[in-house]
């Protein structure tokens, strides 16, 4: 059946209202429609390492999951989840369980592309039958906004400050989709919360039944990290997209396709200006930066062409 | 008919672990256990078994995947030593708040560093207060008995904990010994079923486990953990009556060898007891009154029976062979002092040797050293040094 928001969101919610992410987070966004691609019929086991999703989430006694859920700590939730899908299949095969269900794990940036990338590279490479989503807000928000390797060049943050000497982190960021796209797995997805939602709802839906380890990583937008204005979530989504800062691809079995292509590439500026971890950017004498910035969004989105047969 | 067979006590282990048939084996080699997860792929291979071997990358992830399987509903295994239990550190203290009662096989071995891939207890003895249940084993039968009686330990609703079951590496782990086994119907009958009230692949009943716990709630939560460890005591007893019953080999709190009419005892956990034994022995036949008590359950501590028996003694030497680098004593040492103490148990002398570590041998010699002190003490009532170390160049 053909993607439609409005019957998607008659779904009864799997991840409840009852959470303390703060308004305008694009996490719980980001999982909600994750979640509404499974069939209802069918239960999930769902992970998520420490970070502002468990924490907010799942506070003793309340739980907003009304699948059943795991957390374990902060760079673990790829193990975990395996070990819970292994338990299964063992189980299955010894008459023990036998309802359909199927395995997630989230993890921030942080536990992902940071502390977790080992867990996660592990229980990719043995090919659980499992999804593992990332949801990237580039910084670890949980603990005050804390550089990870997927905050963006010069973006100031509580341990990367811009300073007079040094103006915010000073690496690009890591390119963890490729480093998943090149452990061959069935599926690999780079998406985001945009429009009426139906790129992530349809890679959600692929990733969730691709028999195997397949990977989503979705950019998560966090009002308070990357300080913009709590109502513009969808609209940072937006810009993430139209600037090619975050293409929207995926690579099914070791095949590239780029799943959105803007008419009219925007200047990175544009999604830089309307958040304040950028606004010494601005200054003037510093025009170099964005300059820097938008050469490097240049030569990933020529490479991910490259990789799909494309052309600029 | 019981099974007669030789094996090492990594063998052993690995046996009782396909004889359970757990539903998740999860694990990554170490020096010395790394057998153990061998021969159980081997087992995995030729169909033997109905586990998922889990092939992880790291020992964090080996318990991280344990977690999530026994969360799940299944019964979840590892084996490790030294590094690898280090490096398990941060789940060992969630296993068990989670009350999950995974069995690990733990070959002990020197933690790190320096880097020796020789037997001490540097690295249970670190685990101490994770809130794991510990057996130790003094040779390859006990390593095994320990193994087949875990999972019921763990598994009682009065306990639900995660349970180690400690052997010396190399010393037990790689000797040949002879053993008698359990017939797989046996084992199987005497394990049984884990059917968990509440677990993960319950579609009819969904569940979140490990919740973020606040100043509400954790410290209730930690109290029932205590209470678990505390009832623990008693079910380890009733099954290890119920095992006796059916191997005709009888396993307590702790192992008393002629104490009876002892004027001073030695205290030590695995092979050494073995040597301390061959020790006593002789001793006796000269007329000397030595005895031995070889823990076997160090969590729970057994407080009350063990000071009670140690309260007839003279004088008692601890054996650590783990330091504690508190300049006071070694763990078991310190433990076994303020157990006496609390329980006003004072008149016995207390001294403390920390020995054999990074893998140096100890001799029936070093161990008579040890004896000779204990009887000049008693001959005395004299302590002149409390804190030692025996078979070290000073
Ligand atoms: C081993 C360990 N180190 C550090 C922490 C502290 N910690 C908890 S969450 C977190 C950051 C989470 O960042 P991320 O994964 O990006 O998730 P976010 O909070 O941004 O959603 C940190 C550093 C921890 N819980 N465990
Ligand atoms: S700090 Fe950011 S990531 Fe965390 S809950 Fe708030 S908006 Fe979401
Ligand atoms: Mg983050």
């Amino acid at each position: 059946m053909a993607y439609n928001l409005k019957e998607a969101a008659k779904k009864p919610e799997r991840l409840t209202g009852g959470h303390r992410l703060c308004a305008g987070c694009g996490a719980p966004v980001v999982v909600r429609q994750i979640l509404r691609a499974l069939k209802p019929e069918d239960h999930a086991v769902i992970g998520s390492a420490t970070g502002c999703l468990e924490v907010s989430t799942f506070l003793y006694p309340y739980t907003a999951w009304k699948d059943s859920f795991i957390h374990n700590a902060f760079e673990n939730s790829a193990a975990s989840i395996a070990g819970a899908e292994a338990a299964y299949v063992a189980m299955k095969r010894k008459g023990k369980a036998k309802d359909e269900t199927k395995f997630i794990a989230f993890g921030g940036d942080g536990g992902t592309y940071d502390i977790g990338l080992q867990a996660l590279s592990g229980a990719m490479e043995r090919g659980h039958d499992m999804l593992y989503v990332c949801y990237d807000n580039g910084a670890y928000m949980n603990t005050g906004i804390q550089r990870s390797s997927a905050t963006p060049k010069y973006a100031d943050t509580t341990t990367s400050p811009a300073g007079k000497k040094i103006p915010g982190k000073m690496q690009t960021r890591k390119d963890l989709t490729e480093i998943m796209a090149n452990h061959h797995l069935p599926y690999v997805c780079q998406t985001a919360a945009i429009g009426n939602m139906k790129d992530l709802y349809e890679k959600a839906e692929k990733a969730l039944y691709t028999k195997g380890a397949t990977f989503m990583n979705v950019l998560a937008p966090c009002p308070r990290g990357w300080q913009y204005n709590t109502p513009d979530l969808m609209e940072l989504n937006k810009l993430a997209v139209e600037t090619c800062y975050w293409p929207l691809y995926e690579v099914i079995d070791g095949k590239y396709i780029i799943n959105y292509k803007p008419k009219n590439k925007l200047p990175i500026r544009d999604f830089l200006k309307v958040q304040g971890r950028f606004k010494h950017l601005f200054k003037a004498g510093n025009e170099y930066m964005i300059e820097e910035i938008q050469a490097e969004v240049d030569k990933r989105w020529e490479a991910l062409l490259k990789l799909a047969g494309e052309e600029a | 008919m019981a099974i007669r067979e030789r094996m090492s006590g990594n063998e052993a282990m690995a046996v009782a672990m396909k004889q359970i048939n757990p539903d998740v084996v999860a694990a990554f080699p170490i020096t010395p256990s790394t057998e153990v997860p061998q021969y159980f792929s081997t087992f995995v291979a030729d169909g033997v078994v109905d586990t998922e071997f889990v092939a992880v990358e790291s020992e964090h992830s080996a318990l991280s995947a344990c977690v999530g399987a026994q969360a799940a509903g299944g019964r979840a295994m590892t084996a490790t030593s030294a590094n690898g239990l280090a490096l398990m550190w941060e789940i060992l203290y969630i296993a068990a708040c989670s009350r999950l009662p995974i069995v690990m096989a733990c070959v002990n071995r020197t933690l790190s560093g320096p880097l020796n891939i020789h037997n001490d207890h540097s690295d249970s003895m670190g685990a101490r207060d994770s809130g794991w249940i510990q057996l130790y084993s003094e040779n390859n039968q006990e390593a095994y008995d320990n193994m087949l009686m875990a999972n019921r330990i763990g598994e009682h609703p009065d306990v639900m904990l995660p349970v180690m079951v400690c052997q010396d590496g190399f010393i037990t782990s790689h000797a040949i010994e002879n053993l008698e086994l359990l017939e797989d119907d046996k084992v199987k009958a005497f394990v049984g079923e884990y059917n968990p009230k509440e677990y993960l692949l319950n579609k009819e009943n969904p569940i979140s486990v490990g919740p973020l716990d606040l100043q509400a709630h954790c410290f209730e939560h930690k109290r029932q953990q205590a209470q678990a460890m505390m009832n623990a005591k008693k079910v380890i007893l009733e099954v290890s009556a119920e095992f006796a019953k059916l191997t005709g080999r009888s396993y307590g709190l702790f192992e008393e060898y002629m104490t009876e009419d002892a004027d001073v005892c030695m205290v030590v956990l695995n092979s050494t007891a073995g040597t301390a034994k061959y020790v006593v022995d002789q001793y006796r036949a000269a007329g000397k009154k030595v005895g031995l008590i070889k823990p076997r359950v160090f969590r729970p501590f057994p407080v009350d029976e063990l000071t009670a028996a140690l309260s007839k003694f003279k004088a008692i030497a601890v054996m650590d062979k783990a330091d504690s680098f508190n300049a006071a004593g070694g763990p078991l040492f310190t433990e076994i002092t303020s157990a006496m103490f609390g329980k006003g148990v004072v008149a016995p002398k207390v001294i403390n040797y920390i020995y054999g570590l990074g893998g140096r041998d100890v001799r029936s010699g070093d161990l008579e050293i040890v004896f000779n002190k204990l009887l000049e003490i008693a001959s005395t009532g004299k302590v002149d040094s409390v804190y030692n170390y025996l078979g070290v160049r000073e």
